[in-house]
């Protein structure tokens, strides 16, 4: 819709033969293009979206913002001592600590992103059921929320690097492509979950084990080198190893992997990222049927 | 002199595939093992038309005022004009920005403050971020919430809640509007600042078609008004005409299953029959509605009854909800049960009676299940004075005793 407030409330009458429909309303079938223009017009709605959700995500919590912090360093701390004292994983020389940070830095980008996102259409069906707007919003909205916990994880790596007395190479350079990928393969997943999951609320309940599951299927506790050969090429399927390891490649300049792979990896992450917007598209105009 | 047109309809139709007396399959595993189990069994789907084959043309200017009864598919439509469902079949031509008002305060979030819920409904309402900047102070001034603008909205009072959120509705400035009954939220006083809001938009010459049960409001606001029946557009004209023929729509009786499945409500139980016991009563006696509800599909607990009876002005002058008595009913069978209502005396006239059956939410919305006469005689002792029952909403039980002068002191 347009945003000026200077269009004429009535032409005159001489123009009514030449006068176009401000918006056409028909029924659509099959797939739609994705009006990304559109989107583009609602930017403001999309800021507004995302502004609650990152106002609201600590309020009454006693500890506030701090929790950002918090959150990763557990984790972090966690996985050191499960993965790097008892059961002795070997980090590619890297220190365990930080080496599992960067880790979970990457894999928590991209499951933050698919669990917001999975949950924006019905977590809004409120908004869905009463008012119009390109329906894609929802699911991007969530996006700066998990990005703003990137950032903030990115300026603890660098605390971190200083107190571990890592210095980082060229490869850092790369750390935005990688960071992409993820979050477009994330967007991806993220949009057919929300999708399915206005129709089926399992998707809700599955989609948290999958993402668990797929934590271990993928080389964030440990290194892609202990993965056993026989089981490499099952292993390599799942498109989020390549890029964990790319971008940890990238920040600590050692083990990057076989660029064959890294190259499928990407090919799926973008064809991943269409067939969800696509297919969110063709199953958006049932949302508010159904939901 | 001919306007333009600002809201073309051709041939809109909206329909819904209902599968009935089955289970729903709500649960992805539910549906999967339903198509392996009978991978080629045709579901018993039956066709629910909300809208059939509506044309119509309104001029730019056109203050339109769409009424019917439940279910007749005033709500549908907005929803589509709104283009918040699709039609199935039709073309609509918009000729401007349209704006939408289904609900006040959507969006609205309790832990935000007043001012970012106003930025934040604004957005959500399709108002760009420099549009609610510059109207801000107006919008606040409107609702007359100044001293709360940093506070939660959790903290107001639902009167102000609700100003806040219609202030913001109000100075939405697209040239079609489409407004459903907001007007039915917020105290007496508040409504008329509505009504007034809303007939000064109308005033500057922009389109906005008004939804609403409240034919006061109708005739007061509107142009002309549209009068739709079992998803068609039965008449659209003249108000005075189109409420006519709402009013009169009230007079057939439409008991039959497929009408109660129009019905609102979630639908697993249905009122198959409210019939007063009595096709008149006195107005001092006790009346008595029969009622029959019946199961349609799985429903287990216990629900509960809620009666209002209606007035010829649209107000509901009773509310009478047997949570109240304690009398809730058991799912397993068909009940037949009876609604007494004892006090207060009805005046002389025909009353409405809306009848609900709600568990957690409304179960079923059976407005004008059937109606209450009452005859024109006085239940007091003296009948013949006109002018001392002239006023009231209903007569009451009542009576003057003159107690022993106080003591002087």
């Amino acid at each position: 819709m347009n945003d000026t407030l200077t269009v004429p409330a009535a032409a005159p009458a001489s123009q009514t033969r030449e006068r176009k429909p401000f918006v056409t309303i028909r029924p659509t079938a099959g797939w739609q293009a994705l009006n990304l223009f559109q989107v583009w017009q609602y930017r403001d709605l999309l800021i507004s979206l995302a502004s609650r959700d990152v106002k609201l995500r600590y309020k009454q919590t006693a500890l506030g913002i701090v929790w950002v912090v918090l959150q990763p360093l557990i984790a972090a701390g966690i996985f050191s001592f499960v993965f790097g004292k008892v059961a002795n994983m070997s980090s590619d020389g890297v220190p365990y600590f930080i080496f599992s940070f960067a880790g979970l830095m990457a894999f928590n980008l991209f499951t933050n992103t698919v669990g917001k996102i999975g949950g924006s259409l019905t977590g809004n069906a409120h908004l869905i059921s009463k008012v119009f707007f390109p329906r894609l919003i929802l699911p991007l909205s969530a996006v700066p929320s998990t990005m703003i916990d990137f950032l903030v994880a990115s300026g603890m790596m660098v605390g971190l690097m200083v107190v571990y007395r890592v210095s980082p190479t060229w490869t850092v350079c790369l750390l935005p492509v990688w960071m992409a990928l993820l979050l477009m393969l994330a967007v991806g997943i993220g949009l057919c979950a929300a999708s399915l999951m206005v129709s089926y609320r399992d998707v809700g309940y599955i989609l948290p084990v999958f993402l668990q599951i797929l934590m271990y299927a993928s080389p964030v506790a440990y290194s892609i080198t202990k993965v056993p050969a026989n089981l490499r090429f099952w292993y390599d399927l799942n498109p989020l190893s390549p890029l964990i390891v790319a971008f940890r490649w990238s920040i600590f300049g050692t083990g990057l992997g076989d660029l064959p792979h890294l190259a499928l990896a990407t090919g799926v992450t973008l064809l991943v990222l269409l067939v969800g917007l696509f297919s969110f598209k063709r199953m958006e105009r049932r949302f508010a049927d159904v939901i | 002199m001919t306007n333009d047109i600002a809201i073309r309809v051709r041939g809109l139709t909206k329909s819904y595939t209902i599968e009935h007396n089955k289970e729903k399959h709500s649960t992805l595993a539910e549906t999967m093992l339903q198509n392996i189990k009978t991978p080629f069994r045709r579901r018993e789907k039956e066709t629910f038309w909300a809208l059939q084959e509506m044309s119509f043309d309104i001029e730019a200017g056109d203050v339109v005022g769409v009424i019917g009864r439940n279910g007749a598919g005033k709500s549908t439509l907005l929803k589509i004009l709104s283009r918040i469902t699709e039609p199935t079949s039709g073309v609509i031509e918009l000729y401007g920005r349209i704006g939408s008002l289904l609900e006040v305060g959507t969006g609205f979030h309790p832990e935000l403050t007043g001012r970012e819920n106003v930025y934040l409904n604004g957005a959500i309402l399709g108002m760009s971020h420099r549009e609610i900047a510059r109207q801000f102070d107006a919008i606040v001034a409107f609702s007359g919430v100044e001293k709360f603008l940093d506070t939660p909205v959790k903290r107001y009072s639902s009167g102000m809640y609700v100003r806040l959120a219609f202030a913001v509705a109000a100075h939405l400035s697209t040239e079609i509007l489409l407004v459903d009954e907001v007007l039915a939220v917020g105290d007496v006083e508040f409504q008329e600042k509505c009504l007034g809001k809303i007939k000064d938009v109308a005033n500057t010459g922009r389109t906005v078609i008004f939804v609403s049960h409240h034919m006061q409001s109708v005739s007061v606001l509107c142009k002309k008004a549209m009068f739709l029946e079992r998803g068609k557009a039965l008449y659209f004209g003249e108000v005075p005409v189109a409420i006519d023929h709402y009013v009169r729509s009230f007079g057939k009786k439409s008991t039959s299953v497929s009408d109660a499945r129009r019905r609102p409500g979630t639908g697993e139980l249905r009122l198959t029959s409210v019939e007063p016991s009595k096709e008149f009563f006195e107005s001092g006696e006790e009346k008595r509605i029969n009622i029959t509800i019946e199961r349609f599909s799985r429903f287990e607990g216990k629900y509960f009854i809620s009666c209002a009876v209606v007035n010829a002005l649209g107000v509901a002058i009773l509310h009478c909800d047997s949570r109240m008595t304690g009398h809730w009913v058991d799912a397993s069978d068909t009940y037949h049960g009876q609604f007494i209502l004892r006090t207060p005396w009805l005046r002389p006239g025909e009353y409405r009676v809306d009848m609900f059956v709600c568990q957690a939410g409304i179960i079923d919305a059976f407005e004008h299940a059937c109606h209450l006469n009452i005859l024109p005689l006085l239940p007091y002792a003296v009948t013949d004075n006109t002018e001392a029952t002239a006023h009231g909403v209903v007569f009451a039980d009542f009576a003057y005793a003159a107690a022993p002068a106080p003591a002087a002191v």
